[in-house]
């Protein structure tokens, strides 16, 4: 009797479970288009807490209080940090709970891994190949998640690297991949299980450690497809259709996103992961010299222009300032001025982050262009505005061979008739690279803290438009 | 046991499906869409709750409930970063009203 009643609650479960995945299958497919995407998330966190509470229909009461707890610990301070953490930080944030995700699945390949280790009743070949597959990639995407947080978080240096290095990793590699073959092939022993999870955790800061920051948002998209298969794989070692078909559609789709983020910074995939990336080679000397400029001449082109463009980067949001600047475009547009900002494909951290970031400071998306439909009109534009933005408009990327950004898409901001440029100091960009834009005729430098800038652009504006000036 | 080639097939119309849906996502939702198939893969809370459930050792306790943390971290902290950042996204419309 209690075996059937069992039975019925472990089809109950199953039956959520299918539920689950068609709500996250259909949040993912609404998350892709801007009118639905808030309605996605809300039917795929639906799809979550269903399928978790179903579980404890099938785990019953055994551990049960434990599996509360560990609910508990994960959820309350992933919950607070998430709600409080800055628009700018993002990026890092979900790196950092994608290695939670891969850590959970290494976890269960390592809980199936020892539990059968020494015992002689080991299960089906296939089980045991599917344990050490997905914890292998679970166990890679956990640590190198936390470099690519680390790093993006400033908590490390950008880049470190020793000669040899490829070799040492790939050499690693292998011996996490035959430790793990041993696995599945020779037999299930603990101190073999311990030595397979060492390297592959090992692997997943090595192969992170080189990589630079510029080329992060690539490498957390690979992650996360990562982590989807690595939680398919567990999935059909845990036997839960559930978690094969939800961590392989992100796995998959993971993958394409990975892919059109590499497509968008022009870097070859294989590029990010395996060359060394900004340092070294001999540039070309760049002829002129950079122009500063006052805030007062600056709003002076500004009330004189018709046509107005804004290039924000990632500089304007750690500043804070995308508030005052969309008070200046405000200020700019009720003086009958067109007023548009470009957004790079990677401006931010990430495709799209840059969209985040002024859409909480209220800009509509209608005044937002992206890359190829502005490109055309800095040619007749007055005034371009930089701000906090660098490596996405060095015209180098198109001139100079032997730059490390050449053949990357770029902002032609340089042909537009006046450029302004809001920068704190003189230092390069993130990919530590000279941009040749600063040194053009028509750029103009305006040094500043990007808030305190876009506040003295308004009051001399203001000035100036009530005919007074100082 | 799920057969292993009935798996396969699984993990292959489940790839199709996964690069199908979204291969029409535009720029500005790259960031978003990332984090909300992060939040996605964080059902694998529901398979370290059933490892925990059928851990009898002290050391399969102690990894079941690591994965049971690091999963529902995922799970939480997905959604919740996810959900902020769509909430940026309302049409001119919206924001006039």
């Amino acid at each position: 009797m209690a075996m059937d009643t069992q039975m019925w609650l472990t089809y109950f479960a199953k039956a959520s479970y299918v539920v689950a995945t068609a709500l996250f299958i259909l949040g993912i497919k609404r998350m892709s288009s801007p009118v639905t995407a808030r309605k996605g998330i809300e039917q795929a966190g639906l799809g979550m807490v269903l399928a978790t509470l179903a579980t404890f229909a099938i785990t019953g009461s055994h551990n049960v209080l434990l599996i509360v707890a560990g609910i508990a610990v994960g959820v309350l301070p992933t919950w607070m940090w998430g709600k409080k953490v800055a628009m700018t930080d993002m990026p890092q944030m979900v790196a950092l709970f994608n290695g939670m995700g891969g850590g959970s699945a290494a976890a269960i390949g390592a809980s199936e891994l020892i539990k059968y280790s020494g015992t002689g009743t080991a299960p089906p070949t296939s089980i045991i190949a599917f344990a050490v597959v997905g914890a292998l990639i679970g166990a890679i995407s956990m640590t190198g998640s936390i470099i690519a947080w680390a790093k993006l978080d400033g908590r490390m240096d950008k880049r470190f690297t020793f000669s040899g290095q490829q070799y040492f990793n790939f050499a690693i590699f292998i011996a996490a991949a035959l430790a793990g073959a041993a696995l599945v092939l020779w037999q299930l022993n603990t101190p073999l299980v311990i030595t397979f999870f060492v390297l592959a955790l090992a692997f997943g800061v090595l192969m992170t450690l080189p990589i630079g920051g510029a080329d992060m948002p690539v490498v957390i998209s690979l992650f996360n497809a990562f982590t989807g298969l690595a939680v398919a794989f567990e999935g059909y070692v845990m036997q839960i259709e559930a978690l094969i078909v939800a961590g392989m559609v992100v796995g998959a789709a993971g993958t394409l996103l990975t892919q059109l983020m590499a497509k968008a910074m022009n870097r070859p995939i294989s590029g990010v992961l395996f060359s060394n990336f900004g340092g070294g080679g001999a540039q070309q000397e760049i002829a002129g010299s950079q122009k500063p400029i006052e805030a007062s001449d600056a709003a002076s082109l500004l009330y004189m222009a018709d046509k107005v463009i804004i290039v924000p980067g990632y500089g304007m949001a750690v500043a804070q300032a995308q508030h005052k600047i969309w008070e200046l475009s405000q200020a700019l547009i009720k003086a009958g001025k067109e007023v548009k900002f470009a957004i790079h494909p990677v401006a931010g951290r990430m495709p799209g982050h840059m969209n985040v970031l002024l859409a909480e400071a209220g800009v509509p998306y209608d005044l937002i262009a992206d890359m190829e439909d502005i490109n055309p009109e800095f040619k007749t534009c007055d005034v371009a505005i930089v701000i906090g933005a660098n490596d996405v408009v060095n015209p180098s990327a198109k001139t100079d061979k032997s730059s490390p950004i050449f053949g990357m898409p770029i902002l032609d901001v340089v042909d537009a008739r006046q450029v302004i440029v809001i920068k704190r100091g003189k230092g390069t960009g993130f990919a530590g690279i000279e941009n040749a834009l600063f040194y053009a005729d028509n750029c103009k430098l305006l040094y500043a803290d990007g808030k305190e800038a876009a506040n003295k652009l308004i009051s001399e504006l203001k000035a100036i438009e009530s005919g007074g000036g100082h | 046991m799920i057969d292993p080639f009935i798996a396969l097939f699984i993990f292959m119309l489940a790839a199709f499906t996964g690069h199908e849906i979204i291969s029409r996502v535009p720029v500005i939702l790259h960031t978003p869409l990332m984090s909300g198939s992060n939040f996605v893969h964080g059902i694998v809370l529901v398979g370290a709750m059933i490892a925990l459930a059928h851990a009898d050792t002290t050391v399969g306790k102690v990894i079941g409930f690591i994965g049971v943390v690091l999963g529902a971290g995922n799970a939480a902290g997905g959604y919740v970063v996810t959900e902020r950042m769509l909430q940026m996204f309302k049409s001119s419309k919206d924001k006039k009203g």
